[in-house]
C-alpha cells in the first residue's frame, strides 16, 4: 500500500487532463450512450459514458455479471453495441472487424495458440500483417527481451508456467505497437503472488512503453495497486470513476465503500440534516455523525467506517462514539483486528497497531471522527440488494 | 524475478552434479517401478476376463484363420508317395516314371479312402480344369494297377502338360506362398520368379485398388459434409448442439442393413430420389444409381458421416472461442485465422475422423453386397465369396491378410505423421 501511496501524486499529475470532464470528442477512447443488450429485454451495459485519456491505465472493476467485460469486448469489436457510438482516436469504430482496430487484448486464460511455438505466437501479429521475416525475428525478440522470456522462444506455451504464459501473451499484445491494449481479467488465474509481481510488471511496462491499457478485473486491490483510474461497475453501468485514492477515501455510494476495501456498515435512521453531515440514529440504540452522501432525513441509511479509522479507548469518549465488548483478537504481524461487539450485538472491525493490549472481554469505546464516517441511502443497498436495471425495448 | 527464471549461476552446478544426479534419479525410478507394479497388477487382473475371452475368441482364431494363407497340407497330406518321388525332380520337363507310379498309387489310395474330391479341389484352385481330370483319373485307376495304371495316367494329356507337375510340385510344399501371391495376382512361373498373372485371370489388384479408391471417396465426401456440420455443432448453444448431435447419432442407432435397404428403396430407378431430380429438373431422365458405383458412395457416406464428424466434433469442442477471438485481435482476418489457428488445432480430430471412416470402409460388405452392381464389389465381397461360396478358405485367408496388412501401414503412416497420442478417436 505505501508503493501505491507514494506513486499517488506522479500519477496523479499525469492524469490531470483525463478528468471525467474531458470534453467530448477529445478522449482517446469514447463511449458515448452505449448500450448492450443479448436478448432484448435486459441490458447488459446500459447508457455508458466513458472517457479514456492516452497513455491512462483505466481499470474496469466490478463483480460478474456487472458489464465491464462486455463493455472491454464492445472495445475490442467482439460485440457490437445495440445503441451509441464507440469512438477510437477520434474515429467511430462500430463498423471496424476487430481485426482492423490494431487493439491488443490480453485474455483471462492466455489464449496463446498451442501449436505455435512461444516465438511464433509472438511473431504471429507481425506476421499476418506482412512483416519481413528479419523484422519480426528482431521485433520478437525484443519482445520477448520485455517480458525475460528470450531464453524459452523454441517452447510450446503448455511448457511454460502460469506466469510465464501470461507474459507471452503480453508480448503478443504489444509487440505489433497497438496505441490500445485491453487485458480482460489477465492475472485471475495465477496465485496471490506470482499476481502480486505481474501487477508490478505490468504496470512497469505500462509506464515504459506510455501505452493505454484498459483493464477489466473483479479484484479491487489489483485495481487500486495498478489504475490511474478506476471505472466501478455494477449492473450494467458506472457508478463511480475516478483515481483508486477518490474511490477509496470517498466512495459515493454504499456498493463502492462495500466493493473497494474493506468497511464497517452500520444501519439507521437519518435523524437530522445539517450541511454536509447528518445525525444518524442507529438500528441497534446509539447516535453517530457522518458526512451525508445524498441522503434524506427520516431516510433509512448505512454508515460506513473504515477500520483502520476507528479508534478504541478503554474509557468513555464523547462525540462520535459506541460503547462496545472486545470480542476477539486477530493477529496479522503489522497490526491487529480486533472486534468489538457493540451493544446491538452488531461487531465492528477495528484494525489497531500490533502493540496494542486490550484483551478479550474488556469494555471500550469506538469512536471515530464525523469525516470517516459515510452515511448513504440504504435503498441504495450494497452489492446484490440493488434491483436489475433491465429495461424492456 | 530471479525467482521465474533458472539462475544463471546454477548451470555450472547443475552440470556437475549431473552424474549422481541421473544415477540417484535412476533408483529412484526403479523404486516408482516397483511401487507401481502392484497397481499395474490390480489393474491388469481387473482387464483379465476381457483380454482372456479376446485372446480366445478373436486372436487365436484370427491366427488360426490366417495362417491358412500360408499353411496348406492338403496336397502334401494327399499325395505322399509323389511329395517323395518329386524329391529328386529339378522341375525342368517332366519328372521321371517313378513319379507318374508314384502319382497313379496315391491317386488311387485318395479314391478308395474317398478324399480324391479334396485333392481335385485343391489343385483346381492353382489349375483351374484340374479338377475334372483328376477326378476322372480317379476314377479310371479303381480298377488298374501297375503297368496298367501308370498308362492310364500317361495316356491322359493333362498329365503331360507343362504346367500340371510344376503346379503339383509347388502343391506339395505344405507352406505356400500361392494364395498370398495370388492375391496380388502374381504366381511363381516355371522358372522360379515371380510374375504377373495373364491379365484375363488378374481380379484382386483391381478389386484392392477399387476398394481403396471407394474408401477414399466416402472419407472425403463424409469430411466435406461432416466439418461443416462440426463446427455449426461446435458453435451453436449447448441446447441446439445437443439436438443436432442426436440428429447426426439417429441414423447412427439403427442397423447398418436397414440404412442400406433403405437407400436402395431411395436410389432405385423410379425411387424418391430418381422422382425429385427430374421434378427439380437436374436430371432429364432416370438415373441409374443402384447398382452403381455412385449409389454405393451415397449410401456409404450416409453411413459413415458420424464416424467421421464425432471426432472432429470433439476436437472442435476443446478449441476456446477465445482462439479465434485473439487471432482477431492481434491482426488476422478470418481466412488467416482459420487456416492458421483453426485447423492447425482441429487437424488431429480431422486425421482421427478421416482414418477411422477409410478403414471402415475397406471392410465393408453388406452396402456393396446390396447396392453396387457386379463391377462395384469390395475385397470383403470376394473374401465372403470364398468363405461362403466356394469354400476356399486359404484364398479367404490370403485376401484377408493383405487387407489387414495394408490397414496396419496406413495405420502407422498415419500414427508416425501425426503421433499416435494426438489421435483424438472420440
Amino acid at each position: 500500500m505505501s508503493a501505491r501511496q507514494a506513486a499517488l501524486p506522479a500519477a496523479a499529475a499525469t492524469i490531470a487532463p483525463a478528468t471525467q470532464a474531458d470534453p467530448v470528442g477529445k478522449g482517446f477512447v469514447e463511449f458515448a450512450d452505449v448500450e448492450k443488450s443479448y436478448d432484448g429485454r435486459t441490458f447488459a451495459v446500459t447508457r455508458m459514458n466513458l472517457t479514456v485519456a492516452r497513455g491512462e491505465f483505466l481499470t474496469l472493476l466490478g463483480p460478474s455479471g456487472s458489464g465491464k467485460t462486455t463493455t472491454l469486448n464492445m472495445l475490442a469489436g467482439f460485440e457490437r453495441p445495440t445503441h451509441g457510438t464507440i469512438t477510437l482516436e477520434g474515429q467511430p469504430v462500430d463498423r471496424l472487424p476487430p481485426y482492423q482496430r490494431n487493439i491488443g487484448m490480453v485474455f483471462q486464460n492466455y489464449a496463446l495458440f498451442p501449436h505455435m511455438t512461444v516465438e511464433e505466437n509472438v511473431g504471429f501479429p507481425l506476421s499476418v500483417r506482412q512483416v519481413g521475416k528479419a523484422d519480426i525475428a528482431s521485433r520478437v525478440a525484443s519482445a520477448l527481451d520485455m517480458v525475460r522470456l528470450r531464453q524459452f522462444g523454441d517452447r510450446r506455451p503448455t511448457q511454460l508456467s502460469g506466469g510465464q504464459q501470461q507474459r507471452v501473451a503480453l508480448a503478443r499484445a504489444l509487440v505489433f505497437k497497438p496505441s490500445l491494449v485491453l487485458m480482460d481479467e489477465p492475472l485471475g488465474a495465477l496465485d496471490k503472488k506470482l499476481r502480486e509481481h505481474m501487477q508490478l510488471e505490468i504496470k512497469q511496462i505500462h509506464t515504459m512503453l506510455g501505452v493505454t491499457i484498459v483493464y477489466v478485473t473483479h479484484d479491487q486491490s489489483e485495481a487500486l495497486t495498478m489504475s490511474d483510474r478506476v471505472a466501478v461497475f455494477n449492473n450494467g453501468g458506472i457508478v463511480q470513476l475516478g483515481s483508486p485514492d477518490d474511490l477509496y477515501n470517498a466512495p459515493q455510494s454504499s456498493f463502492v465503500a462495500s466493493f473497494i476495501g474493506e468497511n464497517n456498515t452500520l444501519e439507521g435512521v437519518v435523524d437530522r440534516v445539517s450541511g454536509a453531515e447528518c445525525r444518524v440514529r442507529l438500528n441497534g440504540g446509539g447516535e453517530l455523525t457522518a458526512l451525508a452522501i445524498g441522503v434524506a432525513q427520516g431516510a433509512p441509511c448505512h454508515v460506513a467506517i473504515r477500520p483502520e479509522r476507528l479508534t478504541l479507548t478503554p474509557t468513555a469518549a464523547g462525540g462520535n462514539a459506541l460503547p462496545a465488548t472486545v470480542d476477539g483478537r486477530i493477529y496479522l504481524g503489522d497490526h491487529l483486528r480486533l472486534l468489538a461487539r457493540l451493544a446491538s450485538d452488531q461487531v465492528l472491525t477495528v484494525k489497531v497497531g500490533p502493540e496494542s493490549t486490550m484483551a478479550n472481554g474488556e469494555t471500550v469505546t469506538v469512536s471515530c471522527a464525523s469525516n470517516d464516517c459515510r452515511a448513504f441511502p440504504a435503498d441504495a443497498g450494497s452489492g446484490g440488494a440493488i434491483p436489475k436495471q433491465g429495461k424492456t425495448k | 524475478m530471479s525467482a521465474l527464471q533458472p539462475s544463471e549461476l546454477d548451470r555450472p552446478a547443475l552440470a556437475r552434479g549431473r552424474s549422481a544426479a541421473d544415477a540417484d534419479l535412476k533408483s529412484v525410478s526403479a523404486a516408482l517401478r516397483r511401487a507401481e507394479f502392484g497397481d499395474r497388477l490390480r489393474t491388469l487382473l481387473l482387464a483379465a476376463p476381457l483380454l482372456i475371452l479376446l485372446g480366445l475368441s478373436f486372436g487365436i482364431p484370427i491366427v488360426l484363420l490366417l495362417s491358412r494363407a500360408v499353411y496348406d497340407p492338403t496336397i502334401a497330406d494327399a499325395l505322399p508317395k509323389t511329395t517323395v518321388a518329386l524329391g529328386g525332380w529339378n522341375g525342368q520337363g517332366l519328372p521321371g516314371d517313378d513319379a507318374f507310379a508314384a502319382l497313379a498309387a496315391d491317386l488311387k489310395d485318395n479314391q478308395a479312402k474317398g478324399t480324391a474330391y479334396e485333392l481335385a479341389k485343391s489343385l483346381n484352385a492353382r489349375l483351374p480344369g484340374a479338377r475334372s481330370q483328376v477326378l476322372k483319373t480317379a476314377r479310371k485307376l479303381e480298377s488298374a494297377d501297375g503297368q496298367a495304371a501308370l498308362d492310364a495316367v500317361k495316356s491322359l494329356p493333362f498329365w503331360s502338360a507343362p504346367s500340371t507337375w510344376p503346379t503339383i510340385r509347388n502343391g506339395t510344399h505344405s507352406l505356400t506362398s500361392f494364395y498370398l501371391l495370388s492375391a496380388l495376382d502374381l504366381r511363381w512361373n516355371a522358372d522360379g520368379s515371380i510374375e504377373r498373372v495373364p491379365p484375363e485371370q488378374a481380379i484382386f489388384v483391381q478389386v484392392f485398388l477399387r476398394t481403396f479408391f471407394v474408401a477414399a471417396a466416402v472419407t472425403l465426401a463424409t469430411l466435406l459434409l461432416g466439418f461443416p456440420l462440426a463446427y455449426l455443432i461446435a458453435s451453436v448453444p449447448k441446447g441446439l448442439a445437443a439436438i443436432l448431435i442426436v440428429a447426426v447419432l439417429l441414423p447412427f442407432w439403427t442397423s447398418i442393413l436397414v440404412r442400406t435397404a433403405a437407400w436402395t428403396v431411395l436410389l432405385q430407378k423410379f425411387g424418391l430420389v430418381n422422382d425429385f431430380l427430374l421434378f427439380i429438373g437436374v436430371a432429364s431422365e432416370r438415373l441409374d444409381l443402384m447398382y452403381s458405383r455412385i449409389g454405393l458412395i451415397i449410401a456409404m457416406t450416409h453411413i459413415q458421416l458420424p464416424f467421421t464428424l464425432l471426432p472432429i466434433y470433439s476436437v472442435m469442442r476443446t478449441i476456446p472461442p477465445s482462439q479465434m477471438k485473439a487471432a482477431y485481435s492481434l491482426g488476422a482476418k478470418p481466412f488467416t485465422a482459420f487456416r492458421r489457428v483453426y485447423i492447425p488445432q482441429v487437424f488431429p480430430g480431422v486425421m482421427a475422423g478421416c482414418l477411422l471412416t477409410f478403414i471402415l470402409c475397406l471392410g465393408y460388405y453388406i452396402t456393396p453386397a446390396l447396392i453396387g452392381g457386379a463391377s462395384d464389389q469390395l475385397i470383403s465381397n470376394f473374401i465372403a465369396n470364398y468363405v461362403n461360396v466356394e469354400l476356399n478358405w486359404e484364398m479367404a485367408a490370403a485376401l484377408s491378410f493383405i487387407l489387414l496388412v495394408f490397414t496396419l501401414a496406413l495405420f502407422g503412416i498415419f500414427a508416425r505423421i501425426l503421433g499416435l497420442d494426438r489421435l483424438k478417436l472420440v
